[in-house]
């Protein structure tokens, strides 16, 4: 399992980093693999708010519908359309897959460092 | 197989109607077709083979054992289908004058008494369609009494994170905002997370006692009152009525409605195998806003369905009940639970209970430790199954336990084939440790091997592409 340095985590399993004022977010290596194989994902507008650990959208595997939990609350500046078309680019490489970016962020949830969330995930699987 | 497509050959037909005697009449150009539908043209003969062939190939509840948890697969009674088949019943209209329409009237009446005496309820409706149509009309009721008192600032609907998908799925649907609570370790509700989001915007709380870990929850009273302090209503979920129907009645436990899958508790086919009937009752004072029947003999009145829903469902369900009686019902919810815990007692030693605890009517398996020493998952444990010639439990639900494997024997299973189940159980469980492969690969001689579910899903094809 992968767990890059630069990124920050959530409990709920979303990487996040930020370019410039822009956060970016995706889903880890360790929820790709709890999934498995994603074949659906439903994604926000441009525009649209989103609330630090509310949902954002959802993604669909063979086993189940999840919600995307958000790290921040701020507005929606892009979506990673590709997603759409290829979801499996979640499960191939989730650190390169964006999901989100988000600007404006005015609130953060509480995230870890690689270190402590490779910690979490052992202690969750 | 061929799909029957595929047999078809241009020009064979079977043909029971006499040749048309009078002058035929056209319809205008603009009301016709201009091709001829794409329909298969078979003889009586292969028609029949198709369909014993498809009958070969698909395992029902007639078939061999199907434990799939929280679907309550049960052997349906033949006799359901003959008062269902009787010509008083097959023959009727729905529109025909109600005084010509009485027994199929008192069928629905006497079936709303006798379930609204099995849950607690003052009035039942038979609109509802199946289950989720159910839960749709059920919290339609708890908002509609909500407005019908000028209280518009109640916006949430609380589910547990245990919940069936279609709870907060329907919520939604009734423009609620859906707020989920962790369950406590032992499955259940937890008491302090319910308090912390019970206010002044609850509507209702939606649950499902037995829960979707098949364990009964023992604070259901003090979880009812809560709601009703708040002022929100209690919504009952019955897809797990089939473990304490008779013995308990969701109208004692405090809910305000309930709906009812007949399909699964009252023993009438499912899962491709009929229609359902999603039954909601409720207490006297949603009662107003229930939807009722056109056939009842009334002016206004609310519906959600044409007519009076999927009647000889109701037919069925009412002669089960009839059959069984009022000693039989409890007995048969006694020994569901019964088999439950036989079965989870003889896995002892193998996948381990996500609670190891004495369960209602189903029980789960936790096999994410099991995963991880072998390789071998949830599904891959499924479709092995197959080649025995069991269907596979329910995988993955709920959602909070992780790889999860959900058995639901039901009363209607001999203790025989509860040994056979679990003697299959068990060889899987070893097998993993020493073919996972094999496993992984499985089935093997079912009638097509593992199909790729991933493809289905991304690229589905949904008609038949000649």
């Amino acid at each position: 399992m992968n767990y890059p340095n630069e990124l920050k985590y959530s409990k709920s399993h979303e990487w996040i980093r930020y370019e410039g004022d822009v956060a970016i977010i995706g889903i880890s290596d360790f929820a790709q693999d709890a999934l498995g194989d994603v074949v659906f994902i439903n994604l926000p507008a441009p525009g649209d708010e989103v609330i630090a650990g509310d949902s954002f959208g959802d993604v669909e595997s063979v086993k189940a519908v999840s919600d995307l939990i958000s790290p921040v609350s701020g507005t929606v500046l892009a979506v990673n359309d590709e997603l759409e078309d290829s979801p499996e680019l979640l499960n191939q490489d989730p650190y390169a897959a964006w999901i989100i970016k988000v600007e404006g962020v005015t609130q953060e949830e509480e995230l870890l460092s690689a270190d402590d969330y490779e910690a979490f995930c052992a202690e969750e699987g | 197989m061929k799909l029957i497509f595929e047999k078809s050959v241009p020009g064979r037909s079977h043909q029971y109607l006499p040749k048309c005697d009078v002058d035929g009449v056209r319809l205008p150009e603009n009301l016709s077709r201009t091709h001829a539908p794409k329909l298969p043209e078979l003889s009586e003969t292969d028609l029949s083979r198709h369909y014993t062939e498809l009958n070969r190939n698909v395992h029902g509840v007639n078939s061999g054992f199907y434990p799939l948890g929280s679907c309550t697969m049960k052997y349906n009674p033949r006799i359901n289908e003959e008062m269902a088949a009787l010509p008083g019943f097959t023959g009727i209209h729905p529109l025909a004058p109600a005084h010509t329409t009485r027994g199929a009237q008192e069928v629905l009446e006497v079936s709303r008494q006798l379930l609204c005496e099995i849950t607690g309820m003052d009035d039942m409706t038979f609109q509802p369609a199946a289950g989720a149509h159910g839960e749709f009309a059920g919290v339609l009721l708890i908002k509609q009494y909500h407005h019908a008192r000028g209280d518009f600032k109640r916006t949430k609907i609380i589910v547990p994170d245990s919940a069936h998908g279609t709870n907060p799925a329907t919520a939604a649907m009734c423009g609620y905002t859906v707020v989920n609570i962790p369950s406590a370790p032992n499955g259940c509700v937890d008491l302090e997370a319910l308090k912390q989001v019970l206010g002044e915007d609850t509507a209702g709380l939606m649950l499902t006692n037995p829960n979707t870990v098949g364990i009964f929850d023992e604070n259901i009273l003090e979880i009812t009152r809560l709601v009703h302090e708040a002022g929100g209503l209690c919504y009952y979920d019955g897809a797990n009525l089939n473990a304490v129907m008779g013995v308990v009645r969701p109208g004692d436990m405090g809910f305000d409605c309930v709906h009812l899958n007949l399909h699964k508790t009252f023993s009438t086919p499912h899962g491709g195998g009929g229609p359902g009937s999603g039954a909601v009752g409720c207490k006297a004072h949603l009662a107003p806003f229930l939807p009722k029947s056109a056939m009842m003999d009334e002016g206004e009145h609310i519906q959600v369905r044409s007519f009076a829903g999927n009647f000889l469902v109701v037919v069925k369900a009412m002669t089960y009940i009839l059959t069984l009686g009022r000693e039989g019902i409890p007995e048969a919810a006694k020994n569901a639970v019964l088999n439950a815990n036989y079965l989870q007692a003889k896995l002892k030693g193998t996948f381990t209970p996500a609670f190891d605890r004495i369960c209602m009517h189903e029980f789960v398996l936790d096999l994410s430790s099991f995963r991880k020493e072998t390789g071998v998952s949830a599904l891959d444990v499924a479709k092995t199954l197959i080649d025995y010639g069991m269907h596979p439990p329910t995988m993955y639900f709920p959602l909070i336990v992780h790889e999860a494997l959900m058995l639901e024997p039901t009363e209607t299973e001999s203790v025989e084939t509860l040994d056979w189940a679990a003697e299959v159980l068990r060889k899987l469980y070893a097998l993993a440790y020493e073919d996972p492969e094999y496993m992984h690969n499985a089935p093997h001689n079912a009638q097509i091997a593992r199909p790729d579910e991933v493809r289905a899903a991304r690229n589905p094809i949904l008609r038949y592409q000649a």
